[in-house]
């Protein structure tokens, strides 16, 4: 047996992580089983109608530009990469008439931890991402785009290559798709380990060929984007949404989830549950049946804590998250944030120091150094929670803390900074006890000290 | 100031390594070109194990960018090899999300297995083993990715020695004729 032939051996075949049947009202993840990804099982499914609808060659008279943006306007849909803007409104904000070239990029390099959504629909149902994209970029009115795939599921971006070339052999990208007047090329293409990139300006930069850095905005994409022209950059699952939209109206969308929580979310659920993976539902379930759909605790243990959104997000102690529904609005309320959808699951056991410990390392990691704030910061960030968990903390560093996380919030360009101090902000206000009990007694407060 | 460090010379690009190259700069604008580097530095990897400055200077001559502008991006992202590295690199996820199913002891393991320490390299130079961050397949931890582009999910210590043990008997068949 050669090296890949064994090593194909340990791939995962997305049956654990989302092929269980225990989705509610699946949009995205519906009818898929791991194998069925081809253009024609795409096809079989319904894919490419929305497209086919929205250029009038299905016997219709099509939809203008201005009926398609209206469209995703009134469905409610925001984005699925974190930071939640809705995405009728970005879209209107591309200036459609300006006559030079234009960018439409989708953003899947997923690297926030906790988060592995975008891996299984761009691995299972890739078309759906094509196709979604090929809407946004005729209802902007774009000729060409990129789809930025994390670095690390490379065999995925292979994939995703494989289903661009279906759909350019079957007409749906390219020139004059389907005999209509639209043109749009896409491309697929790759990060190398930096989650920076995962930031939208940041990405355009890695896009062109730089390191990774965050541009300072204003201006934004919309005006100054990839190559200094207008572009629109939207997360995998956000196109992922659209087709569903175009082909069942915006009303119907919005209807499947609460007033401006539009739709069905893919919740990646991670940590100390029996049956981790993607659970797609409609915003605005319950937290407790999400938990129950991922098969309750692990063991039966007794929940702690949930980061509710990515490791960015700040934690929530168990007896906030049982009372909440998994929404937007419901997790900024509750004081943290819906953010990528990853939720990570701790238990009893867990101790919150090392937790946060862990997440200020990756932070340190992944700063790109260009602001003083968040390159120091994270760092001392860092220093201090690693000395507390190793039993060598001082008491001032309690205020310290909250000291160099509230010196980090807001002073940086992009959003790395906050995402390294919310953590630290959120488990000092919900689990303080933890890391005095460390400073004072040297030792951790549970007794496991896992 | 005289630039004392030698002109490096560019590595030798095979047609078929070329070919691989023409294909991602097809992808980009005529005038942006820059863009596929990127794609090609990972290339070189895969085709030599690591990114060497002959190959760095080879891959400005390529794409028409200044050596040290490809420098800038080799060195920002994680998954450039800037020295050589075994024959097998195996990065283990440790994050958070990790962290609550094993990866720490996965990694722990791997090590204890090959006697290395993390971040070292095998005497025999077959095994590079290196802690990683975020892979995005959290459901699936403990994982690991061998030489950037295989990711191994549910990594218990079973399948690691199953993989170790494997990927050495591969590398030994391969080098017997």
């Amino acid at each position: 047996m050669n090296a890949q032939q064994l090593i194909s051996q340990f791939q995962a075949q997305g049956l654990e992580s989302s092929f269980h049947g225990r989705h509610i009202q699946p949009q995205i993840l519906a009818g898929l089983n791991g194998g069925n990804w081809r253009l024609k099982d795409y096809e079989s499914r319904g894919g490419y109608q929305a497209l086919r609808k929205i250029l009038g060659q299905d016997g219709s008279e099509g939809l203008t530009q201005d009926q398609v943006i209206a469209i995703v306007k009134e469905s409610g849909l925001r984005g699925r990469g974190g930071a939640g803007f809705p995405t009728g409104l970005k879209w209107s904000f591309m200036p459609r008439q300006f006559p030079g070239h234009k960018y439409l990029v989708c953003n899947s390099d997923e690297g926030e931890p906790g988060t592995f959504k975008d891996r299984d629909i761009l691995q299972f149902n890739p078309h759906i991402v094509i196709e979604g994209m090929a809407i946004a970029a005729y209802a902007m009115g774009i000729g060409v785009g990129y789809n930025y795939i994390h670095g690390e599921i490379f065999k995925t971006y292979e994939r995703f290559e494989e289903a661009l070339e279906e759909a350019r052999a079957a007409g749906y990208l390219g020139e004059k798709i389907m005999g209509s007047s639209f043109s749009f090329q896409l491309h697929a293409t790759h990060g190398f380990g930096a989650y920076i990139c995962g930031e939208e300006t940041a990405l355009l930069e890695s896009l062109e060929g730089k390191k990774g850095q965050p541009r300072f905005k204003p201006p934004f994409p919309a005006s100054f984007g990839l190559y200094g022209k207008p572009t629109t950059i939207n997360n995998t699952e956000t196109f992922s949404a659209v087709p569903w939209i175009i082909n069942n109206g915006g009303a119907a969308y919005l209807a499947c989830g609460k007033p401006n929580n539009g739709g069905t979310k893919i919740f990646s659920i991670s940590g100390d549950v029996e049956r981790p993976g993607n659970y797609e539902i409609p915003l605005g379930t319950p937290f407790a049946t999400l938990l129950e759909l991922a098969g309750g605790m692990r063991s039966g243990r007794a929940l702690k804590a949930v980061i509710p959104g990515g490791s960015s997000a700040p934690v929530l102690p168990a007896s906030i998250m049982m009372d909440i529904t998994m929404d937007y609005d419901a997790i900024a309320k509750a004081g943290s944030m819906l953010g990528s959808g990853a939720v990570i699951v701790m238990d009893e056991r867990r101790c919150m120091v090392k937790s946060l410990q862990r997440l200020s390392y990756f932070y340190m990691h992944e700063s790109c150094g260009q602001c003083t704030p968040c390159r120091e910061g994270t760092g001392w960030l860092w220093r201090m929670v690693d000395r507390i968990e190793n039993g060598q903390g001082r008491p001032s560093d309690m205020d310290l803390l909250d000291n160099v996380a509230e010196s980090i919030m807001g002073r940086t360009i992009c959003a790395l900074g906050d995402a390294a101090a919310m953590p630290v902000r959120g488990m000092l206000k919900h689990f303080r006890a933890e890391f005095e009990h460390h400073i004072t007694h040297k030792t951790c407060m549970v007794s496991a000290h896992v | 100031m005289s630039n004392i460090a030698p002109a490096l010379s560019p590595m030798a690009l095979s047609d078929a390594t070329a070919h691989r190259f023409a294909k991602e700069v097809a992808k980009y604008p005529a005038d942006q070109s820059q863009s596929a580097v990127m794609a090609c530095l990972s290339i070189l990897q895969q085709e030599t194990g690591w990114v060497s400055p002959e190959g760095e200077v080879a891959v400005a001559q390529y794409l028409g960018m200044p050596v040290m502008a490809v420098r800038e991006v080799s060195s920002f992202y994680n998954m450039y090899n800037l020295r050589p590295v075994g024959h097998f690199k195996i990065n283990v996820c440790t994050n958070l999300p990790c962290q609550l199913r094993d990866g720490a002891q996965a990694l722990a393991h791997l090590c204890e297995r090959l006697g290395v320490e993390s971040g070292g390299t095998t005497a025999d130079g077959m095994f590079t083993v290196q802690p990683g961050e975020c892979m995005g397949a959290c459901a699936d931890a403990p994982v690991l990715l061998v030489n950037d582009r295989s990711m191994c999910s549910f990594m218990s210590h079973e399948k690691i020695d199953q993989l170790v043990d494997g990927l050495r008997q591969s590398a030994i068949e391969k080098a017997t004729p």
